[in-house]
């Protein structure tokens, strides 16, 4: 072997260690911080305890199985095939707010319904649904700063007030969203809430044109309310239970609504609701027949990823739902690598 | 005794290599954001990643029915025996780490996007534990393969600068310098 020259053992070293120190740059481990679906995670399991095993949101829930019924009218907005007049297949979960999975009922927070909606090709589409038609936050950063501002004090059960005083003096969109709260009426039922998507999606039509729209799905059944008052006296888990009482007597249904934007409106900012007198097109009926713990169903083993779509819908700009696929995942991987335990419903089922 | 790779193995060695190291660094990088980078990056990461199979099945294909040239004569048997090792672990993770993608998604319940409207079919049946298993198996395998091609590289830029020994040009495209040095005694390759 000839002797090497120092340019020659330079550049054996420098190499490999430059693509070394390229590939943790690219990861996020050295240079400037970024916000990724694990860092959300970890705020979500910062505000709501170690649950191992469960959703790092909206733990608590119930499976449940039913058929979306399109009329067509969906056709005219959307190529994708669950808007044909038809039926097609519902698996979904209905969910309370937060990390707990054994969290009592009677909390002013979000009611919730995810779906899973099948095409005929097995194409499908993932819907994750709030009872509120606007969210708390706009931006993921904004998100994972409130989950931390409003981490439950041990002593208290209560977030630390002047930590909270401090987040909303710079987050007047959570205030606001507090006020909604405060004053929107609080379903006593899954079955007589709406659930709206909140974030915007686009919907691309036949000819290739898109529109900016939102949903919600509205029940049939008429709305009666929790006394906000005496929600201490509300059963641990009376949503639930009720929701598997009422489907033992029949299905219950839902209309879905398109809402269509008009020029002007906020497309990326979840916090704000669109007017009231905007397009709105009724695409079909949702009829949940049955339901049952999740040990026994089809969602515990999925995640609802909102950004799970047929062709013929796609993504808005609203940084919420890459936040979303992001967060949706990492809480899934992790959950799917520990051992999932009994659920709230499961657990009662079991007891009696 | 050919002193280089045949033409094909040599031009998809280069393209792969340069996809392979986009992969990986597609990779760590989505995850490394919630931003709209995360879903762009994903969207990609998945029909690349396919293709890069369909890639290395091609290339193991020509290399078992072409003749591969044989390590320096000098060079220690053991020092050998890792060059090839490694060239075999090579392959392994080039094969394990898209069907393993696959796998995973398949296991989680997601649908196998390669593009708006073409989607693989599920090559497991859903299951969350083998979900998490496949997952981390992902992320192991993702590391291990990039510290193996750090090692890789190593190599050949000692080969190429240090020994200068003909074991890089036969896998380049200029002249190859160092005919003389090849043994021609090996057959295999
Ligand atoms: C940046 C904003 C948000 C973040 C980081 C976030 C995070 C999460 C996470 C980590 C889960 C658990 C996922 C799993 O383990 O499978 C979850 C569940 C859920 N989220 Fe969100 N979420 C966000 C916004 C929203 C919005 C705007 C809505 C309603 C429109 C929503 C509705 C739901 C529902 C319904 C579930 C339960 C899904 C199920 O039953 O599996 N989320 N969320
Ligand atoms: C990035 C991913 C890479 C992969 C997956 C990879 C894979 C491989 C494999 C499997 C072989 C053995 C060829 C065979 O027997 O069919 C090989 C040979 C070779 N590679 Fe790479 N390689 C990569 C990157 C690189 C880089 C960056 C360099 C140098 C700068 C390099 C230089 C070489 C050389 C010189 C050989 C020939 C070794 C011999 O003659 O046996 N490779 N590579
Ligand atoms: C040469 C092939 C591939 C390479 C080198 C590769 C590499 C990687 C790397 C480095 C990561 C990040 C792992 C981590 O930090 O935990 C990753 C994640 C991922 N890969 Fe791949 N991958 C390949 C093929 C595929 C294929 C074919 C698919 C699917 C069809 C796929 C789907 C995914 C998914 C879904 C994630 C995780 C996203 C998340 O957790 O949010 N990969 N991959």
């Amino acid at each position: 072997m000839k002797h090497p020259r120092p340019a020659a053992i330079a550049a054996v070293v420098a190499a490999p260690a430059a693509l070394a120190v390229a590939f943790a740059w690219a990861g996020g481990w050295i240079g400037p911080k970024r916000l990724g679906g694990g860092a959300i995670a970890d705020a979500l399991e910062y505000n709501g305890g170690s649950h191992p095993g469960y959703r790092r949101a909206h733990a608590k829930g119930l499976c449940f199985t039913g058929v979306f019924e399109a009329n067509g009218a969906g056709a005219s907005l959307s190529r994708a095939a669950v808007f044909e007049a038809g039926s097609y297949p519902v698996f979904g979960r209905f969910s309370t707010a937060g990390g707990d999975p054994f969290a009592t009922d009677g909390r002013n927070v979000f009611h919730a319904m995810a779906l899973q909606i099948t095409s005929p090709e097995g194409e499908i589409w993932r819907l994750a649904m709030d009872h509120t038609p606007i969210f708390p936050v706009a931006t993921p950063q904004a998100f994972v700063e409130l989950q931390r501002a409003s981490r439950p004090d041990p002593a208290t059960g209560k977030p630390d007030p002047a930590v909270m005083k401090d987040y909303l003096s710079r987050h007047p969109e959570t205030k606001a969203y507090q006020d909604y709260i405060a004053a929107a009426p609080l379903p006593d039922s899954f079955a007589n809430g709406t659930y709206y998507s909140i974030n915007a999606f686009r919907f691309i039509d036949s000819a290739g044109e898109a529109r900016a729209v939102r949903w919600s799905f509205e029940p049939e059944t008429p709305l009666t309310v929790l006394d906000k008052q005496r929600l201490k006296e509300v059963p641990t888990d009376h949503l639930f239970d009720d929701m598997r009482e009422r489907l033992t007597h029949g299905p219950v249904r839902w209309r879905m609504k398109i809402v269509v934007a008009a020029p002007g409106d906020p497309k990326s900012d979840a916090t704000i609701a669109w007017p009231s007198d905007r397009r709105t097109v009724e695409t079909g009926v949702l009829r949940i027949d049955r339901a049952g713990p999740e040990e026994a169903g089809l969602c515990r083993d999925v995640t609802f990823d909102p950004t799970i779509l047929p062709a013929g819908i796609g993504l808005s700009d609203d940084p919420l739902l890459p936040a979303r696929s992001a967060a949706y995942s990492s809480s899934f991987r992790r959950r799917a690598v520990e051992t999932p335990g009994p659920s709230a419903v499961g657990k009662s089922l079991g007891a009696h | 005794m050919p002193t280089r790779f045949p033409l094909t193995i040599r031009l998809l060695h280069w393209g792969m290599a340069v996809l392979i190291l986009a992969m990986l660094f597609v990779g760590v990088g989505m995850l490394s954001t919630a931003g709209p980078a995360y879903a762009a990056l994903l969207s990609l990461h998945r029909p690349l990643g396919a293709a890069l199979f369909i890639l290395v099945v091609i290339r193991l294909t020509i290399r078992l029915q072409t003749r591969a040239p044989p390590l320096p004569e000098d060079m220690p048997s053991l020092q050998k025996a890792v060059a090839k090792g490694s060239h075999v672990l090579l392959y392994a993770a080039m094969i394990a780490m898209p069907l393993i993608g696959w796998a995973m998604l398949s296991a989680g319940g997601y649908p196998v996007k390669l593009g708006p409207s073409f989607s693989l079919p599920p090559l497991v049946p859903q299951d969350l534990q083998l979900f998490g298993l496949l997952r981390t198996a992902h992320t192991l395998t993702a590391f291990a393969f990039f510290a193996l091609i750090l090692g890789h590289l190593s190599a050949a830029l000692i080969h190429a600068f240090i020994r200068r020994d003909g074991v890089f040009s036969a896998m380049g495209f200029g002249r190859s310098r160092a005919k003389s040095s090849l043994s021609s005694s090996e057959v295999d390759g």
